[in-house]
């Protein structure tokens, strides 16, 4: 049970990371970005050429992918997303053009990166082994603990920084915000360049567990949705719930119901199909949005 | 005015080069040969080292002035499409090949696709090397599938049966992803290491295809402490991230694959974790590698930057198709005969040193003649590359 317990919350860490990128981006600007998954993938094969190509410290490719994905995020929003939110009111412009830039990202990762799966030598070496009762190498307890100081930081930055304030003022009322002098475009380029930017380093960080490859980016984003809708989508402290509870789903039903064959995530989607039609906004989410 | 001189630039660069091309080659006519399968996505690897591959051969044979078949020297030309692994595009794709007049393709990459164009291929007369294995493709009626590698239940008893008797294994475990690929391959290597005697301790766990923390999987699977651990039809994305796991939590008996793997992702996934890993491959260890295999890894290389250790099968399937039109000219448009030619064709290896043959094969498996002879080469990872453990030969 205690390993159980342990797999879980190292899960849930690196899903909340992915989660908390995506429901930045949706509750500043109420765009389901259904790319996020491949700036995932994209932060993984920058940190991979940073590190392995180049032979730089570890920590110059994490960097290097944050700062890569926060100036595409920013590119984006400014020349793509926000154009089209001033043209269209329809919300399903927006997800058509995320679906587009998913794919675009796609091919570009494809020519650039190639197919094949990459990643970079472990960081630290060695396995904590508390008597076969909890196995854990080190590399993983890093990834989790970097992981949570990741999420930790993130919340302090929202809550007490002015571009922070800012931007909860946006997902708030964005009417109101705006009226209150709060500069819209500029803190949703922000936010969307801070969204992309987790997600860049959420890929970072999981390159060197899991590694990286092209096909990572779809399920990835399944993964990312699912927990906003577990937690409520829009909401920090719903996805930082929805990433841990999914892992612990995940960790608890592949060994509990292994024995059954691969039901773990059948359970988990009939599970929340359940949850969502008892409450659709999920645990913290609002009816109201 | 500088788009518009950029424009007008890359323009008149993209016509040179493409009246370049076509002068270089205009004096042969050309053969199309055609590849449906998967090049993106999550097993965009599986396809992209097949079409590298036919597009290696294809430039090397360009650059020595064609390929001579009977009395005209053609130009090859490889014509790709991307199923994205999605058995209604396959359909689309061996349609699209039919229209360009194609009779031989290489493809589809997995089970369900190489199955469902099926039909578009038999009524078409168009000749399919699939990298899929439900006999059903190639046992009669069906006749117009090849398969293009060694198939899991003609090389997981070679395995089995040489760890069994020179590493004394007696127990397996068995791992595969739940998709039907994987699962059709672990229920073969059950099967094949029942007939051998050995005791199957666990084949229940199966993982979803985009996992990417195989350490709660592989807990309940190594608790019961295999001698070998097999990971059916694993593909080379998580091979690595399988092996790691395993040996992180401590496991220290064998592990083997039936798959072909690649050994940079080994290394960059595993590394010296992946020492001992078991998988089936190719002729380009040292050992067994002629000119030509050494010849088209530096090509390979060249044009794509790195090569796929993967395409040490897949170089196999066009020069099949080429050797098969060169032994009967008459086939290059009616596939009847190339069927009879199947029957008796024989030629030299180009890419394995010493003696060894080209030859279609499959009558044990399938009845009649539906397989490539490629040599069953098993490697063991390390490190950072292949050595081979045995070779054998299919039929």
């Amino acid at each position: 049970m205690e390993q159980i317990v342990v797999n879980g919350l190292y899960l849930g860490a690196q899903y909340a990371v992915i989660a908390l990128g995506l429901t930045l981006i949706f509750s500043l600007m109420n765009v389901l970005n259904f790319a996020h998954g491949q700036m995932y993938v994209l932060g993984g094969f920058i940190t991979y050429t940073v590190v392995s190509q180049f032979h730089l410290p570890y920590i110059v490719g994490l960097v290097t992918s944050a700062v890569a994905l926060a100036v595409i995020g920013a590119l984006l929003e400014r020349f793509l997303f926000r154009p089209v939110i001033a043209r269209s009111k329809r919300e399903e412009s927006t997800m058509l053009l995320a679906a587009g830039v998913a794919f675009f990202l796609d091919a570009v990762t494809l020519l650039i990166f190639g197919e094949k799966q990459r990643g970079i030598p472990k960081i630290i070496n060695g396995v904590l082994n508390w008597n076969f009762i909890i196995v854990m190498p080190y590399d993983r307890i890093l990834i989790g603990v970097l992981a949570i100081a990741l999420i930790a930081g993130f919340i302090v930055f929202m809550q007490f920084s002015r571009s922070g304030r800012a931007m909860r003022a946006l997902a708030q009322d964005r009417m109101a915000a705006q009226l209150m002098g709060v500069d819209v475009d500029r803190y949703s380029m922000i936010g969307f360049a801070l969204g992309a930017m987790l997600a860049g380093l959420a890929g970072g960080l999981l390159v060197s567990i899991t590694g990286v490859n092209l096909g990572m980016g779809g399920p990835t984003s399944i993964k990312a949705f699912m927990m906003i809708m577990i937690g409520g989508a829009g909401v920090i402290s719903g996805a930082i719930a929805g990433g841990f509870i999914l892992g612990m789903m995940e960790s608890v039903g592949l060994t509990v119901l292994a024995s059954y064959g691969d039901i773990t995530y059948l359970v988990i989607f009939a599970s929340l199909m359940v949850f969502l039609a008892i409450r659709p906004q999920g645990m913290m989410g609002k009816p109201w949005g | 005015m500088k788009i518009r001189s950029l424009l007008t630039t890359t323009a008149m660069a993209a016509v040179t080069s493409l009246a370049l091309f076509g002068a270089a080659y205009a004096a042969n006519p050309v053969l199309k040969i055609g590849f449906v399968g998967v090049t993106s996505g999550p097993a965009a690897a599986w396809g992209t080292s097949n079409v590298r591959s036919m597009q290696t051969l294809a430039k090397m044979i360009n650059d020595a002035g064609g390929e001579k078949i009977g009395d005209k020297t053609y130009t090859i030309q490889i014509v790709t499409f991307d199923d994205q692994k999605d058995p209604k595009l396959s359909i689309a794709g061996m349609e699209k090949m039919a229209q360009e007049g194609i009779h031989y393709v290489v493809g589809p990459n997995v089970d369900d696709g190489a199955a469902a164009v099926r039909p578009v291929a038999e009524q078409n007369n168009i000749i399919y090397f699939p990298y899929a294995f439900p006999k059903s493709l190639y046992v009669k009626p069906a006749s117009n599938a090849v398969l293009g590698m060694v198939a899991n239940y003609q090389s997981a008893p070679a395995i089995y049966k040489y760890l069994k008797e020179k590493k004394g294994i007696k127990t397996v475990a068995f791992v595969a992803a739940n998709e039907s690929d994987p699962l059709s391959q672990r229920d073969g290597g059950v099967e094949a290491a029942k007939a051998l005697g050995l005791k199957v301790v666990s084949s229940d766990v199966t993982y979803q295809v985009d996992t990417t923390d195989f350490t709660p999987v592989l807990l309940p699977v190594l608790k019961t402490q295999p001698d070998l651990l097999v990971l059916s039809g694993v593909a080379p994305a998580a091979a690595p991230q399988l092996i790691r796991s395993a040996r992180e939590l401590g496991y220290k008996g064998l592990i083997s694959t039936e798959t072909a793997q690649d050994a940079k992702v080994l290394q960059e996934g595993a590394g010296k974790l992946a020492n001992g890993f078991i998988s089936v491959g190719g002729a380009s260890t040292p050992e067994i590698a002629s000119d030509q295999m050494k010849k088209f890894v530096a090509t390979y290389t060249k044009m794509f930057g790195e090569y796929n250790d993967e395409s040490n099968t897949k170089v196999y399937a066009l020069e099949y198709i080429l050797d098969t039109l060169k032994a009967d000219p008459v086939a290059i448009n009616d596939i009847k005969s190339f069927k009879a030619e199947m029957d008796k064709f024989t030629a030299p290896n180009p890419y394995m040193k010493g003696n060894e043959k080209l030859s279609y094969v499959g009558m044990t498996s399938f009845g009649q003649k539906r397989q490539i002879s490629v040599p069953l080469v098993v490697n063991v990872f390390k490190d950072g590359k292949f050595d081979t453990l045995l070779v054998a030969r299919v039929d």
